[in-house]
């Protein structure tokens, strides 16, 4: 094995990729604000666009397709985003407090 | 042959930079205790994953992932943490509790790399028989253009529709009752 040429090594980006979705995880389970959790989604977002840079790169045919998919991930991942930030606006406001344990009712 | 003595040591060592950046700011991002610092960890880690793509052919996606990742979505997340708490709650489960629910959760993400590590180093991946196209970013309008024209047109209407939903959901409350 070539520590050279560890650029060009498939595995080193997919193990990362992995680590990027492990974390992203751990974040979503053992974060307690809505914002915590909303950043550790975007960690496992980026583990699913590595993932598909590093299988575009090393073995599809077309170098293109994986480029495009990860530009859609970008953009539904803003749209999340947006989306997200406002409910979270929004129930700061009614609760004045974006702790997941403090939001347990519905139709508040 | 390249031009600089070194070169290929210049290479890995920055190859191992961009590595450790991103997954150092993936840590920050998910276990410090300050939202703030939170969000300064996923630029890190953009900033990081930028450098991968470009490792990855792909200078184009370099630059989308910093304009749209660092410039948009982690400007917004601070915009968010400004009009909300700043802090982490202090913790008020006992430390029985803490250990039990962390450790449980580090057992979880650890099955999760390894096994999904093992599969992208052991699994069968084929090379491709023949490579079309060079990914260029002429290529990848092209195909923008016409095979993922629905997909295209279906994100835009995604944005919209999420920027619509977004300003109506965050300007209910402000009325005067």
């Amino acid at each position: 094995m070539n520590l050279l040429q560890l650029h060009q090594r498939p595995a080193v980006f997919l193990v990362v990729a992995a680590i990027l979705l492990a974390v992203g995880i751990y974040g979503l389970i053992r974060r307690r604000t809505l914002i915590g959790m909303l950043i550790a989604g975007e960690l496992i977002f980026s583990a699913a666009s590595l993932n598909f840079m590093a299988v575009n790169r090393f073995f599809a045919p077309d170098p293109a397709v994986g480029q495009i998919v990860v530009l859609f991930i970008m953009g539904l991942a803003a749209a999340e985003v947006a989306i997200a930030l406002s409910i979270i606006i929004a129930v700061y406001r009614n609760y004045r407090s974006i702790r997941s344990n403090d939001i347990s009712e519905l139709k508040g | 042959m390249s031009a600089l003595p070194y070169a290929d040591f210049i290479l890995l060592g920055i190859f191992a930079l961009v590595v450790g950046v991103t997954i150092a700011g993936a840590l920050i991002a998910a276990l410090s205790t300050r939202i703030i610092r939170g969000v300064s960890g996923l630029m890190m880690c953009c900033v990081g994953l930028s450098g991968l793509y470009y490792f990855l052919n792909s200078p184009f996606l370099a630059l989308m992932e910093i304009l749209i990742y660092v410039g948009a979505v982690c400007v917004t997340i601070v915009f968010g943490v400004m009009l909300s708490e700043p802090d982490e709650p202090a913790q008020q489960e006992t430390r029985r509790h803490t250990l039990l629910w962390g450790g449980s959760a580090l057992l979880v993400c650890l099955a999760i790399v390894i096994g999904i590590a093992h599969l992208g180093v052991s699994g069968p991946w084929p090379e491709p028989a023949a490579r079309v196209g060079d990914g260029s970013v002429a290529a990848i309008g092209v195909a923008l253009l016409t095979t993922y024209s629905l997909p295209f047109e279906l994100i835009s209407l995604v944005l919209l529709v999420a920027i619509l939903g977004a300003l109506v959901i965050a300007r209910s409350g402000r009325t005067k009752e």
